[in-house]
């Protein structure tokens, strides 16, 4: 039935195994004592997904980060990949990785804007991350996907 | 089922052809907002094409014919709702809200003071509940709630406590979350017993089935256009002739003017004293008819039919997931209409929605504007399906087969 393979195609997009897999068991779900670590709190007033980001920094490296949250599976798979790929590494690199994901996420917009020509994201850097590229299909679930994000920059912010 | 006949209601709804996705749409989303009839898209289209004017200005013909349309959609309205003074009780707003606020801003800031309470219950819409807080900013009027069982009524054990100082009872017709129908004649006596006056939200019930303000005996009545078949961008409040001609107006502007002189104005008497700037007249006329399609079905045909179609949807829900989906609401159909809530286990609403979009299923997942109703159950957000006149036991087909795959993919 055609009905049920385009349903596949469609959903499969936005619902990979890895997005699936992170959801079901997220990594680095916790507190961290703060202070020292930095605390900031995400909240989407629409759907009601919150988050809080715990960040341990030191010398110029997010050495750790933990989150506890609640949301759908969007959100609460993207804010586990991000912990991933960010954990453990340098500053600057997290801010490239974050550069780097907001890119894949407006890539839409931007689509639209350069006459069909897509900007390069470098979908290879994004490792895991570029699981979720199948969200921008579904325009209303990317605030879901960088909800984390966001709040991770707030959190650097307060750095500065 | 009863003789009420659906599949020609859906026929007259062009938004029901449409293919979603390879599929039929199914749409469940009626509590948000209904679909409308061709008889309501024509009627608007025929005002713009033939005799749209401003009302209540101009002299010439199409003008004439025009604040007719419009002041004979105040009537329709009156006769829909069996308002004893007719045509002069209505009053038009943008939206059920804004009939709140008119409510809160006009009537209440004049009539309560410090100390006042204005009761309202648990499962209220965000619109019965924030312009009272807004009032008891201004006023410091005090805002109490009638808490909601555990089996998703409203719990009048201690209503005579809770009646202590109120002026106004204020109590929506039916939940748009939960699907309770509320005892709203009985509440009425309560608030009449206790002199306070009550108010009913009728967003919910108006459509759904018949309602008589006289028979109810309520001071204040609001809904909205586009849950009943009717346009957006219309909203209605109606009280009593004496109650309405003691209120202040609420917006300034022109058309709600007897006299403006370089040092100050009066008032228009009657509605349009609530009805500042150009009103919303091809939406009145979409009203209007809305109204007279509904009387068409009859009321007392419609209630029984969504009746059984909901009936019919919790008993295979509850069969088809043993517990895995869990309603919102009660199973017990007594005073519980078309509005279904559910709670998927360990699938976010919106993921449940997301996979039901892909069957062309439109559903609403969130806290559908009562987040005091969420936080007393201890939940985010709902998956809510909702029923109306044009819906159909296929309809719960789809639901249940697109549930399916959405527990089966989380699962």
């Amino acid at each position: 039935m055609s009905a049920v393979s385009n349903l596949g195609t469609n959903l499969d997009d936005l619902y990979r195994e890895i997005i699936l897999d992170h959801y079901r068991s997220p990594r680095n779900r916790g507190e961290l004592e703060s202070p020292p670590a930095i605390r900031v709190e995400g909240f989407n007033p629409l759907c009601g997904d919150e988050i809080v980001v715990y960040l341990d920094v030191e010398n110029g490296v997010l050495k750790n980060i933990k989150m506890v949250g609640s949301g759908c599976s969007i959100s609460q798979s993207s804010a586990s990949l991000m912990s991933a790929a960010v954990k453990g590494k340098p500053l600057d690199q997290v801010r490239e990785t974050i550069a780097t994901f907001k890119q894949l996420m407006t890539v839409q917009e931007a689509t639209l804007a350069h006459d069909g020509e897509a900007p390069k994201v470098d979908v290879r850097a994004l490792g895991e991350l570029a699981a979720l590229q199948g969200v921008i299909k579904f325009p209303v679930r990317i605030k879901c996907a960088t909800l984390s994000w966001n709040t991770l920059v707030q959190g650097l912010d307060q750095l500065d | 089922m009863t003789s009420f006949n659906a599949k020609r209601v859906r026929a007259d709804i062009p938004q029901l052809s449409r293919v979603v996705f390879d599929r039929p749409i199914t749409y469940l989303d009626t509590a948000s907002t209904s679909l409308q009839p061709n008889a309501v898209i024509d009627a608007m289209s025929r005002y713009y094409q033939l005799r749209h004017a401003n009302v209540h200005r101009a002299v010439y013909q199409t003008a004439s014919e025009a604040t007719a349309a419009y002041e004979g959609s105040r009537e329709a309205v009156a006769r829909f709702i069996n308002a004893p003074g007719g045509a002069n009780e209505i009053v038009f707003t943008k939206n059920a809200t804004e009939s709140f606020n008119l409510l809160a801003k006009s009537w209440g800031a004049k009539n309560l003071k410090s100390g006042d309470v204005v009761l309202v219950t648990e499962m209220e819409h965000h619109a019965n509940i924030v312009p009272w807080f807004q009032l008891r900013e201004q006023t410091g009027v005090e805002v109490r709630f009638i808490p909601v069982t555990d089996d998703f009524r409203l719990d009048l054990s201690q209503i005579d406590e809770l009646m202590r100082g109120v002026k106004l009872l204020s109590v929506t017709g039916m939940s748009n979350v939960l699907g309770t129908i509320n005892p709203i004649r009985e509440l009425a006596a309560i608030a009449h017993g206790h002199g306070a006056l009550m108010a009913v939200d009728g967003a919910q019930s108006v459509a759904h089935s018949l309602t008589d303000v006289a028979a109810l005996d309520i001071d204040f009545l609001i809904f909205t256009g586009h849950k009943m078949l009717g346009p957006t961008g219309i909203g209605v409040f109606w009280t009593r002739e004496d109650i309405l001609d003691s209120m202040p107006p609420f917006l300034g502007g022109g058309g709600m003017i007897a006299d403006v002189r370089t040092d100050g104005y009066v008032p228009a008497d009657g509605p349009t004293r609530f009805e500042a700037g150009t009103p919303p007249i091809a939406e009145a006329v979409g009203l209007s008819a809305a109204v007279s399609y509904l009387e068409g079905l009859g009321m007392i045909n419609v209630t029984p039919y969504e009746h059984a179609l909901a009936s019919d949807a919790l008993m295979r829900l509850a069969l088809e997931f043993e517990g895995r989906v869990r309603v919102i609401g009660p199973y017990d159909m007594t005073d519980r209409g078309g509005v279904i809530s559910l709670d998927v286990e360990g699938v976010h609403p919106h993921d449940v929605a997301q996979v039901l979009d892909q069957f062309g299923v439109c559903v609403r997942p969130g806290h559908h504007c009562a987040k005091p109703l969420m936080r007393r159950f201890g939940l985010a957000a709902t998956v809510r399906a909702s029923y109306g006149p044009y819906s159909m036991v296929k309809d719960t087909d789809v639901l249940i087969e697109a549930l399916g795959h959405a527990v089966k993919m989380f699962g």
